[in-house]
């Protein structure tokens, strides 16, 4: 076959990065980001074949079977995921992105005669190291959100002092390696490492509870563009470099993004161990909410003229959202403004709640941000929140001792009336009483406890027909 | 003339800054499709996979190359499929109907 030179192939990659990062910009507006994921896709074309073209590649037919049997792999699961199951699609994409990078960084230690210079060898180890955490840790957090694990965190005695140890091990081999990279232990070195990494990555996550997962997807999705830029410098290529940089500084920004909104540092989120079982029994006095039929609420709603919505994750559970639109619908058409309010946490990943009314096929400018609706509540007649719990708290804005406290929430609570539908006046994730719930504003529907059968929504309190009657 | 390694470094740091830039413009909105968009950029590890795979060096390096092709082309074809798929259904209400 054919070869390019060096300078050719590297132009392509030139190409390739302005093409990713016209693809990112496009992102910032859902009208062009479309075409900016397919100018991103053909930017990775353009690397991928300019690669095969480079002189060092003698030999095809395991490149040939790879290139088959993994698009065929990552085809079949674009294809098949649920959009409730989009984070643990996210995580093993994350996970497969980080172990590749390690792999390679491994790789290419053996495929070199040079001795690697002290970048080299320092860049070879981190990249093994971020790129394994990051391929075990996804994994475990796909298995959390998947619930082929339970959720809550595991916590043993010493973990975090083992893990410490663990990472002081890892780095302290690494640092051997670093010295003398061409002695007879260096690749046994580097297996110690892989191994090590790789029960870090397990250890790291399991004590994080399922609500931290959205933040812990964000920051192995920046572990996986670290890995990638390591790889980079370890041979040195540019076009990786630039890749692992951008992804990087997106997973930071969202990681930022996600603890802000939970008012939780990263360290309190890794550490924290938020979500353990918290007794709630003896929590003292009894309050009393006041119950309505989903009648009431009815009449309620049609004599609204503007309603904001508030879903939650227990709606995406009930897979209600669907039927959610229809309501939407059913509203609008008797003139009532109908808007959605999404909580940045609200769901399971960054965004996903707009992603799954998306799916409903609510149109995307009905789809509020916080601080562009917050303000809207006090001028709203009906605040109709469902599935929804903690991001609605009044306690975040004054109660010092609630681990909510300092968390944006929304103004729910300003809104002339509200109406909440739930299952039950279980707490959410935060194990905070919600006090919304028995304020004299407040009609609380209750629904039944089972969920995700086809007529939940109905079920949870609104029943469609008495609309299309 | 500088190292190598620092040219590398620059090209890194200026990368970084480019990100922030870019993907702090970002709305909200469509903070999960960066997620899965920018996930599929990282696959761009394959680059190295395929030189390992291909080299012929030693059984080893090609059969590590292999494993990491796969794992990156999942990520790469994954991740951008799942994402079209994703903006395909953020529609105005105009383009609904």
């Amino acid at each position: 076959m054919i070869s390019l030179s060096v300078d050719a192939i590297n132009f392509a990659y030139l190409i390739s990065v302005v093409l990713f990062t016209i693809g990112l910009k496009m992102m910032s507006s859902p009208k062009s980001a479309r075409k900016g994921n397919l100018w991103s896709a053909v930017g990775m074309l353009i690397a991928i074949a300019a690669t095969l073209f480079e002189k060092q590649i003698i030999e095809y037919h395991y490149i040939i079977l790879a290139l088959v049997v993994g698009s065929a792999i990552g085809l079949y699961l674009a294809k098949t995921v649920k959009m409730t199951g989009m984070p643990q699609m996210v995580a093993a994409l994350n996970g497969f992105g980080g172990g590749a990078s390690a792999i390679v960084a491994l790789a290419e230690f053996l495929r070199t005669t040079a001795v690697p210079s002290l970048d080299v060898s320092t860049t070879l180890v981190l990249s093994i190291l971020v790129g394994m955490v990051t391929f075990t840790g996804s994994f475990i957090a796909f298995s959390k959100l998947q619930g082929l694990m339970r959720s809550a965190p595991m916590v043993f005695r010493f973990q975090q002092a083992i893990n410490v140890m663990l990472l002081l091990l890892t780095l302290g081999i690494g640092a051997v390696f670093v010295y003398s990279p061409m002695s007879n232990m260096a690749f046994t070195e580097l297996i110690v490492i892989f191994a090590i990494s790789s029960a870090l990555g397990i250890l790291f996550v399991i004590p994080i509870g399922g609500a931290d997962m959205p933040s812990v997807i964000a920051l192995l999705n920046a572990f996986s563009g670290v890995a990638a830029a390591m790889t980079g410098f370890v041979l040195s290529n540019n076009v990786l470099i630039v890749s692992g940089a951008l992804v990087g500084a997106s997973g930071v920004i969202l990681t930022d993004i996600m603890c802000k909104a939970m008012n939780r540092s990263v360290w309190n989120v890794l550490f924290g161990k938020v979500g353990l079982e918290i007794d709630m029994g003896a929590k003292g006095e009894q309050k009393q909410v006041v119950h309505y039929t989903p009648q009431d609420a009815v009449a309620m709603l049609d004599r609204a003229s503007s309603v904001i919505i508030i879903p939650g994750y227990g709606l995406a559970v009930a897979q209600a959202q669907h039927i959610l639109h229809e309501m939407t619908k059913l509203l609008e058409k008797k003139g009532i403004k109908v808007r959605y309010a999404i909580h940045p946490v609200a769901g399971r990943m960054p965004g996903h709640m707009n992603v799954l009314l998306a799916e409903a096929n609510a149109p995307y400018e009905q789809l509020c941000e916080m601080e562009q609706i917050n303000d809207d509540f006090s001028e709203t007649d009906i605040a109709f929140i469902v599935g929804a719990n903690d991001v609605v708290n009044p306690a975040a804005r004054y109660k010092k001792d609630s681990v909510l406290y300092g968390m944006p929430i929304l103004n729910a609570d300003q809104a002339k009336t509200i109406m909440v539908l739930k299952r039950s006046l279980k707490p959410g994730f935060a194990g905070e009483d919600n006090e919304i719930f028995y304020n004299p504003k407040t009609m609380m529907v209750f629904g039944c406890k089972r969920h995700a059968d086809e007529n939940s929504f109905t079920a949870k309190g609104v029943p469609l027909d008495h609309w299309q009657a | 003339m500088i190292g190598e390694f620092l040219v590398l470094l620059y090209i890194f740091v200026l990368g970084i800054f480019v990100g922030i830039e870019v993907i702090g413009r970002v709305p909200p909105l469509l903070h999960t499709p960066l997620m899965s968009g920018s996930n599929a950029i990282s696959g761009i590890t394959i680059v190295g996979s395929l030189i390992s795979a291909g080299a012929g060096y030693s059984t080893l390096s090609s059969v590590l190359g292999f494993i990491a092709i796969v794992f990156a082309m999942i990520n790469v074809v994954g991740g951008y499929m799942v994402t079209d798929r994703m903006l395909e259904m953020f529609k105005r209400k105009e383009d609904k109907k």
